[in-house]
């Protein structure tokens, strides 16, 4: 297929991977802050390619893996309400709540429906005009965009009947928190979606600030290799940058356009990552303009007190303090057919990935 | 059990599936012919060995390109006769219909199904209707049950006691079809995407190979949970585990495409008219050169091989030269493809 099938050749892959070999000095760690590097670094076997004294880490880039059992359990209380479909992602159907979840709200007789965009979902409020449609925004600054457009759609058409349940943060905040919290990371694999839309500038203050390399990577296998390359020749020669491997979707500037929309449509406040705690101007609600598409606005729901579960370490593991396989949950109790933490219920989640795809 | 009601994740055929197979249905049900898990079961008789299987199928669209409801329910069950080293002979067909569905709708899904069965030479004996008002299922459920016959020294394929480190696992040409073409059926309608179902019966192919007298060690179509499901099922058996390379494993453009841009694995996608088959090295070839003068198996090839090395374990050898477990499927992929 084209323009997959050439980041995927074989012998180009052996041969970077024997660069990186001989470029090796001393024992590095490596973040990748993107669910979608996760998933592809462990579906391809990457780290079964790499010398050892690589260390893979996983970061807090899995959306529904970062985002807290409150936000679950109000989005429960919201599918319990008459009249009220709720349309989100597939993944997070299966984040386990306080004591339960969108799956069992589903099975017993919950209108939750599972879309594919923001657009499916504002369809639906159109057909629908009796019912109240409520849709979980999650993601980072890659789906922040769709939503924003959407949200800037179902304004601009004056939909009454469609409201936003913003989970959506921004990447910047995480990374600092990260080195701040002692995590040991020489070089960020930077996320490449996310850095489409906001540009390379985002990754400006962490690496001034820590000295810590970071090439925004794409996400095949040779992409994800030659960024490991970029990174420890950035590491050896301790000129700390951030470098663009991903050219063929990013811009330095990102995406204009869409940067204008997100700024229209939301505002920056202050959000709850698991296993960072809460960061100053992390996450994103309506603007004021907005503000009547708010489901957190015009919905008066009770949630129940937070209940989070016992020897579940996602919150090391985001930081990348602890692997999955530290944890005693990890595929006895916690698998992914019964996830007990969020990072096994997502493909994109570290514990996921890995009992999936690790040797 | 961990949740107090059926999930859609409990009819996956994955991890789900399993643990309501074992905790609730083998539990009550528990007798030693239920409890070896074959697709089919050997019950011996005065005639001789039958296998005996059923199935129900309730996939959304009735009608999806390369197929529909009816010949699924037909090839369905002749292949699961036929992977467990059975000659097909005799179906029975249960109609469960929605009032109100159109009378040629069901015309078409009934020829289809008398077509199916003649190319697979099987007779349907025996039959049920039942009609539910509207909404109690949507449009039709249909039911198939069939038995075969089978040669003593067949026996062992469908447990896989047989199975040996060296040994070669085949399969009969590209994977994923069917799951994509339904896909694309249910939710692109105004999309054409030229996927087409790999609905088909296998029992000529697999008869043909075992007429050769090849040592075939174990069959499985690889339906829900798709081929990843068929590995992980071979490696949890004996004390073995196998290699498979995802270079030698045929994925058709457009059903990549597809499933690239939705975001589904298609070593997880069903399929209707692919099997997995285990064979002695030595056979390997031969049996290669005999499924791809079928016209069903024009693109078989030999995609791994059985290891002592990492018993219990599948592992795949990436495209680009990496290593990885296989898993099964956890939870629900695509809900209601067959």
């Amino acid at each position: 297929m084209k323009h997959i099938d050439e980041y995927r050749d074989a012998s180009l892959v052996k041969k970077i991977v024997s660069k990186i070999k001989s470029e090796m000095r001393d024992e590095i760690s490596l973040m990748e802050v993107c669910g979608g590097h996760t998933w592809a670094i462990q579906k391809f076997g990457i780290p079964a390619m790499l010398p050892k004294s690589i260390k893979l880490l996983s970061g807090p880039g899995c959306p529904v893996c970062v985002t807290g059992r409150r936000y679950i359990d109000q989005a429960v209380a919201y599918s319990r309400l008459p009249n009220v479909i709720i349309c989100t992602f597939g993944d997070l159907i299966r984040v386990p709540g306080s004591t339960s979840s969108l799956n069992a709200e589903k099975a017993k007789g919950a209108d939750i429906r599972m879309v594919y965009s923001i657009l499916d979902a504002i369809e639906l409020a159109r057909h629908n005009p009796a019912k109240k449609i409520i849709f979980l925004g999650i993601g980072f600054e890659t789906t922040v965009a769709s939503t924003a457009a959407g949200m800037y759609n179902a304004y601009n058409t004056k939909l009454e009947n469609f409201f936003l349940f913003s989970a959506h943060k921004i990447m910047p905040p995480a990374l600092g928190a990260l080195i701040d919290e002692g995590v040991k990371i020489d070089g960020y694999i930077a996320p490449g979606h996310v850095s489409a839309i906001t540009g390379a500038g985002i990754y400006d203050e962490v690496v001034r600030k820590h000295k810590v390399g970071c090439v925004i990577a794409g996400f095949e296998a040779v992409d994800i290799l030659q960024s490991v390359y970029m990174l420890v020749k950035q590491i050896n020669n301790k000129d700390f940058g951030v470098e663009i491997q991903y050219r063929r979707v990013v811009k330095p500037e990102g995406n204009t356009k869409a940067q204008k929309i997100i700024n229209d449509v939301f505002t920056l406040r202050d959000d709850w990552w698991r296993g960072l705690g809460t960061l100053p101007k992390s996450g994103l609600k309506l603007s004021n303009t907005y503000k009547h598409l708010d489901a957190e606005n015009h919905f008066d729901v009770e949630v129940e007190d937070t209940i989070e579960e016992k020897g579940c370490i996602c919150g090391d593991i985001l930081k990348g303090l602890k692997k999955p396989d530290d944890c005693a949950l990890f595929g006895t109790v916690c698998t992914n057919a019964n996830p007990v933490g969020a990072c096994m219920v997502s493909h994109e989640g570290a514990c996921n990935a890995y009992l999936r795809f690790n040797i | 059990m961990t949740t107090e009601k059926i999930l859609l994740g409990h009819g996956s055929g994955g991890k789900m599936s399993d643990e309501l197979i074992k905790n609730l249905f083998i539990k009550y049900f528990d007798n030693p012919l239920l409890n070896q898990q074959t697709d089919s079961a050997l019950i011996e008789t005065s005639r001789g060995l039958m296998a005996f299987t059923t199935d129900s199928y309730v996939v959304d669209p009735v009608i999806f390109p390369g197929g529909n409801i009816g010949n699924l329910a037909v090839c369905g069950t002749v292949n699961d006769l036929s992977v467990a080293g059975a000659t097909p002979e005799h179906l029975s067909a249960g109609f469960i219909i929605e009032e109100g569905l159109p009378i040629d709708i069901l015309e078409t899904i009934v020829k289809s199904m008398a077509e199916e069965a003649m190319k697979a030479n099987v007779k349907i004996v025996t039959g049920d209707t039942k009609v539910v008002q509207k909404g109690s299922c949507d449009k039709i459920f249909i039911n198939t049950a069939g038995i075969g016959t089978l040669k003593p020294e067949h026996k062992p394929i469908s447990s896989g006691d047989d199975i040996r480190p060296g040994d070669k696992i085949i399969i009969n040409g590209s994977i994923a079809d069917h799951g994509m073409a339904v896909m694309a059926a249910r939710n692109f309608g105004s999309f054409k995407s030229n996927i087409s179902s790999d609905c088909a019966p296998l029992n000529k192919l697999i008869k043909s190979v075992l007429d050769s007298n090849a040592h075939v060690k174990f069959m499985r179509d690889a339906t829900r949970g798709g081929i990843a499901g068929v590995f992980c099922e071979i490696a949890k058996k004996n004390n073995t585990g196998l290699e498979v390379d995802e270079s030698q494993i045929l994925v058709n453009e457009n059903v990549r495409g597809m499933c690239e841009l939705l975001g589904f694995d298609p070593f997880y996608v069903a399929n209707e008219g692919k099997l997995i088959m285990v064979v002695a090295p030595e056979d390997a070839d031969n049996v290669i050169d005999i499924m791809r003068k079928n016209e069903y198996g024009t693109h078989a090839a030999i995609i791994g091989e059985i290891t002592d090395k990492h018993p219990h374990k599948a592992i795949l050898n990436t495209i680009v030269g990496g290593k990885r477990i296989i898993d099964m499927l956890a939870g629900e992929q695509l809900p209601r493809i067959c």
